[in-house]
């Protein structure tokens, strides 16, 4: 059933070529929150429960790194993973490494500063009791991250938002290679730069709504764990 | 099972004092409790109960003079328990509040649902094992909060005004508990502004005033013949200021 509309007939008819780009935007934006995640709920974390010189100064930089330009990161990604570069060697320049990378740098500040604020929070309110309950410092550090999941989750989406919705970066580390860089919004910009403007919405309109259905799942996650542990 | 050696009993406080930028919250106070019946903090606001528990507890340190656990200096919280005055839930269901305090307790994991157990059927709360604990009521909370204190299996349990904010059928239960608490052999030592609960409960008082102890003595003894001015002013209900 073809109609006049590109993109409906590239989704009604599964286009394996449409199928690849928005598979790989899922999976770099995924992969780049599970990595940021990794690094920075802890990080975020550690921040909210120790005092130290300069706590001050890193807060208000985690604060600030949540605005990094993406083309800047970008930028200083290509400089670290080109060839000349000092990580040159690994050849991951043009790779879906190099975009995870990239939205990994993005994405951890705005975790790291979202747990900060959250665990802190949570922190004032429950020290006291762990304190009474003799809970040593690194069990503490799980049970804040542990009972603050259901807010964290947001600090993850927002990340994932970010990442998802990022162009600039992956443009420039993944070089936008058609059948093997190429994702929602480097095809978007592409599109739109080539004059082929309803290719371009279309794609915009499948993205958001892969968006809307992550966060979603997501929601319906946090609804169903809250009924059962409040 | 890590278990510091020794007893926390007597805890003992020479000459404490307590101040936070200037004001003074305690005023060198020298005390001993060991075992016994229950030893109720009475006194108006801002006498210092709150923060005479939390220096009982290690919580915090004093100022000046010293305390010590069984003559030990620093002794960790292992064998003494605290229920603040608005306790804390855990965000986790009824029966993890408990499993959590468990194993920060140091109890193998195979006792745990059997102590679990037997601690929600103390409290009443069975029924209740699998609710979120922050949908519990304030009367339910505060039980839980005891049976996550007694969780610890402690040899001293302090309490900051137990039943404050609790309607009458709550507070009954949260004192029937203190009493079962108290026979088990745990050193109850309580803070309260209900007077009523304090003759109910009290083995011993201790009335604190601006910070010191003004008065210190059986129970009976001070409802029936208060020795000090500041004593009997409060007996009458009048404001010491």
């Amino acid at each position: 059933m073809p109609t006049d509309i590109p993109v409906v007939d590239l989704v009604l008819r599964a286009d394996p070529e449409l199928l690849a780009i928005v598979r790989l935007s899922l999976a770099v934006s995924l992969a780049a929150v599970a990595c940021a995640a990794a690094l920075a709920l802890p990080l975020g974390a550690l921040v909210a429960l120790t005092r130290f010189p300069g706590r001050d100064a890193t807060i208000v930089a985690l604060n600030t790194l949540m605005g990094l330009p993406p083309v800047v990161v970008g930028l200083a990604i290509y400089l670290l993973l080109s060839r000349s570069g000092p990580l040159g060697d690994f050849g991951l320049l043009f790779t879906p490494q190099a975009m995870v990378i990239a939205q990994a740098v993005l994405v951890a500040p705005i975790i790291a500063a979202l747990t900060r604020q959250t665990i802190e929070d949570l922190w004032l309110e429950y020290c006291d009791e762990l304190a009474a309950m003799h809970v040593a410092p690194v069990q503490r550090v799980r049970t804040l991250l542990w009972d603050a999941r259901f807010s964290l989750l947001t600090a993850l989406l927002a990340g994932f938002g970010r990442a998802s919705a990022e162009v600039g970066a992956v443009i420039i580390v993944g070089g936008n290679i058609e059948g093997h860089t190429r994702t929602m919004t480097t095809a978007i910009a592409l599109e739109t730069s080539k004059g082929d403007l309803p290719l371009a919405i279309g794609l915009g309109l499948v993205l958001m709504a892969i968006v809307v259905l992550v966060n979603a799942l997501a929601w319906g996650a946090r609804r169903a764990g809250e009924r059962l542990a409040g | 099972m890590m278990r510091a050696p020794g007893s926390d009993l007597p805890i003992e406080l020479a000459d404490a004092r307590y101040h936070v930028r200037g004001s003074v919250i305690l005023d060198g106070i020298s005390l001993v409790l060991g075992e016994g019946p229950p030893t109720v903090l009475i006194g108006p606001n801002g006498s210092g109960k709150t923060t005479l528990l939390r220096m009982l507890m290690g919580l915090i340190a004093p100022t000046d003079g010293a305390v010590t656990w069984g003559g030990r200096r620093n002794a960790p919280p292992v064998r003494r328990a605290i229920v603040f005055q608005r306790p804390v839930m855990l965000r986790r269901s009824v029966s993890a509040n408990l499993v959590y305090a468990l194993s920060s307790a140091g109890v193998a994991r195979a006792a745990r649902p059997r102590r679990v157990a037997e601690l929600l059927e103390l409290v009443g709360l069975l029924a209740l094992a699998a609710r979120p604990a922050r949908g519990l009521s304030g009367g339910e909370q505060q039980r839980l909060a005891l049976a996550r204190a007694l969780a610890r299996d402690p040899q001293v349990l302090f309490l900051d005004e137990p039943t404050a904010s609790l309607d009458p059928a709550a507070t009954k239960a949260i004192e029937d508990l203190i009493r079962t608490v108290a026979e088990r052999g745990i050193k109850v030592v309580m803070s309260t502004h209900d007077l009523g609960e304090a003759r109910r409960l009290a083995g011993e008082i201790l009335l604190l005033h601006r910070g010191r102890i003004v008065e210190r003595g059986p129970a009976e003894a001070f409802f029936a013949a208060p020795r000090t001015d500041e004593g009997r002013r409060f007996l009458a209900g009048e404001l010491l200021i």
